[in-house]
């Protein structure tokens, strides 16, 4: 496929992506979320967070295993959309959770590990959304640019962690995210590492012409 | 199946009752998998409640097997609506059918180094398919003191909503500690054991900082994860309130007078 097919690709998986949202709402309003359906939106908007997250994560490994370019024109849409779920979550936690009680939910942010993970994974997400432009881009520069988007690894590490510590007994579903996301910046770790072998040099120090990845 | 002959009891509450759907689709029982929505889709398939026998051993003088009809005989049945406290933050109000334990306690006569009961549920991975993983240690094994087990409020649940106790909730015998978190009440008993030490329970094994032997229910006394100050009522928007001991003060608090319930939690 070549870079302009993206422009054919692009309008449909946005519009998938917005897919969950719309089952969740059609749930709700058909009362086929269960006995809890609270419950039950809290968890798909935290599960498709992680979810976007991932695949987000998986744009660069892919690219340099097929050398594809087109992949990357998704890379920002799909980091977006997984903050777009990470706010659906947190103001599902502030209003359905929480009812707005602010010294609760602090109490919960500086107290519970698993909210502490889960609000730190959250707060990353947002300097990463607002210099997700072109522009803001470009004013910061690539190389600036790319180690602030450095983040998103914390702000993985941190979402998979706040679903590790959440669960009472039953971590299968937790460790699988944890093993996907661990696959995913090992792949980076030995990338660097055979980088730094053949140029001989620390990655710091190179100059950063190419596309920016992450 | 309907059951016949069930006395109402002074002790239900009369609060809005938990659609019959919702306490048979929404449930807590690992030895179905981990999900809410796998007991009811699992249980009915695998478990067979019939026939049944429970053994009562122990430190008592008339050890004795049981089979399940006997044991719905040993008093009359009562219907107890009760409220139910999940330790995750939800609750319910089911109308349990059944029999207070100190109907069948008083049958075995536990003998006078009897001061705690063990509720065993069923080991069976053929019937039990989430045994197949060791999401917990097998078989289920909960406990209360003896007096806790002799109180009227303690109940031995064989239906609910008038009818045979569904395989999802616990069939054909479980346990219902109103005042305590809903993790107490342990479902499909193979075995009642009296023990003369406290024993460490199935969640206490598992996560020990987080569940203590009592789990009476407790605003003050948070879950290591989260805040037990409110709870969702199933099928209310808002959360409410959780009271301490689920509601049941009056009628059991006496039981843990001069107790440091931080500490005994």
């Amino acid at each position: 496929m070549n870079l302009r097919a993206v422009h054919y690709y692009k309008p449909p998986i946005f519009i998938a992506s917005l897919l969950p949202l719309a089952l969740l709402v059609q749930g709700y309003v058909q009362d086929s979320l269960g006995a809890n359906p609270i419950e039950a939106i809290t968890r798909e908007t935290g599960d498709w967070t992680l979810n976007f997250l991932l695949l987000s994560l998986a744009i660069t490994p892919l690219r340099q295993i097929t050398h594809w370019q087109w992949p990357m024109r998704l890379r920002r849409m799909l980091g977006l959309f997984a903050f777009f779920y990470a706010c659906l979550h947190f103001a599902i936690y502030i209003w359905l959770d929480q009812f707005f009680d602010w010294k609760g939910m602090v109490y919960d942010i500086l107290d519970r590990p698993f909210i502490t993970m889960g609000f730190l994974a959250f707060v990353l997400l947002i300097p990463l959304a607002l210099t997700s432009t072109r522009g803001m881009m470009q004013r910061l520069g690539g190389q600036r640019w790319q180690r602030l988007h450095k983040l998103i690894y914390v702000s993985a590490i941190a979402g998979v962690l706040h679903y590790v510590w959440l669960v009472k007994a039953d971590l299968q579903e937790p460790l699988t995210y944890a093993a996907i996301l661990a696959v995913l910046l090992g792949f980076r770790a030995v990338m660097q590492y055979r980088k730094r072998q053949l140029s001989g040099q620390p990655p710091a120090n190179r100059a950063s012409a190419r596309p920016p990845a992450g | 199946t309907r059951l016949g002959n069930i006395r109402k009891s002074a002790y239900s509450t009369t609060e809005k009752l938990t659609p019959f759907k919702d306490v048979t689709t929404y449930n807590n029982f690992y030895e179905f998998g981990s999900s809410k929505e796998g007991p009811s889709k699992l249980a009915p398939r695998y478990l067979k409640p019939r026939p049944w026998t429970v053994s009562v051993e122990g430190e008592v003088r008339r050890p004795r097997v049981y089979d399940i009809d006997q044991i719905m005989k040993l008093a009359p049945l009562e219907e107890r609506i009760y409220r139910m406290r999940c330790v995750e933050g939800w609750s319910m109000v089911i109308p349990w059918a059944g029999l207070p334990l100190n109907a069948l306690i008083r049958q075995a006569e536990p003998l006078g180094s009897a001061r705690y009961v063990a509720f065993i549920t069923l080991q069976d991975p053929a019937q039990m398919p989430g045994q197949q993983r060791e999401l917990l240690p097998w078989p289920y094994f909960e406990a209360l003191r003896l007096d806790e087990a002799m109180h009227p409020l303690t109940l031995l649940a064989v239906g609910l909503y008038g009818q045979i106790l569904p395989n999802q909730n616990g069939a054909p015998l479980r346990l219902v500690v109103p005042w305590k978190y809903g993790f107490k009440g342990a479902k499909s008993i193979v075995r009642i054991r009296f023990l003369s030490r406290q024993p460490a329970t199935t969640w206490m094994r598992a996560a020990p900082e987080e569940y203590g032997f009592y789990a009476n229910v407790n605003p003050e006394v948070s879950h290591k994860r989260w805040s037990q100050k409110r709870e969702r009522r199933i099928g209310e928007f808002r959360k409410r309130p959780t009271l301490m001991y689920n509601g049941y003060g009056e009628q059991v608090a006496h039981l843990y007078r001069g107790m440091d319930l931080n500490k005994y939690f």
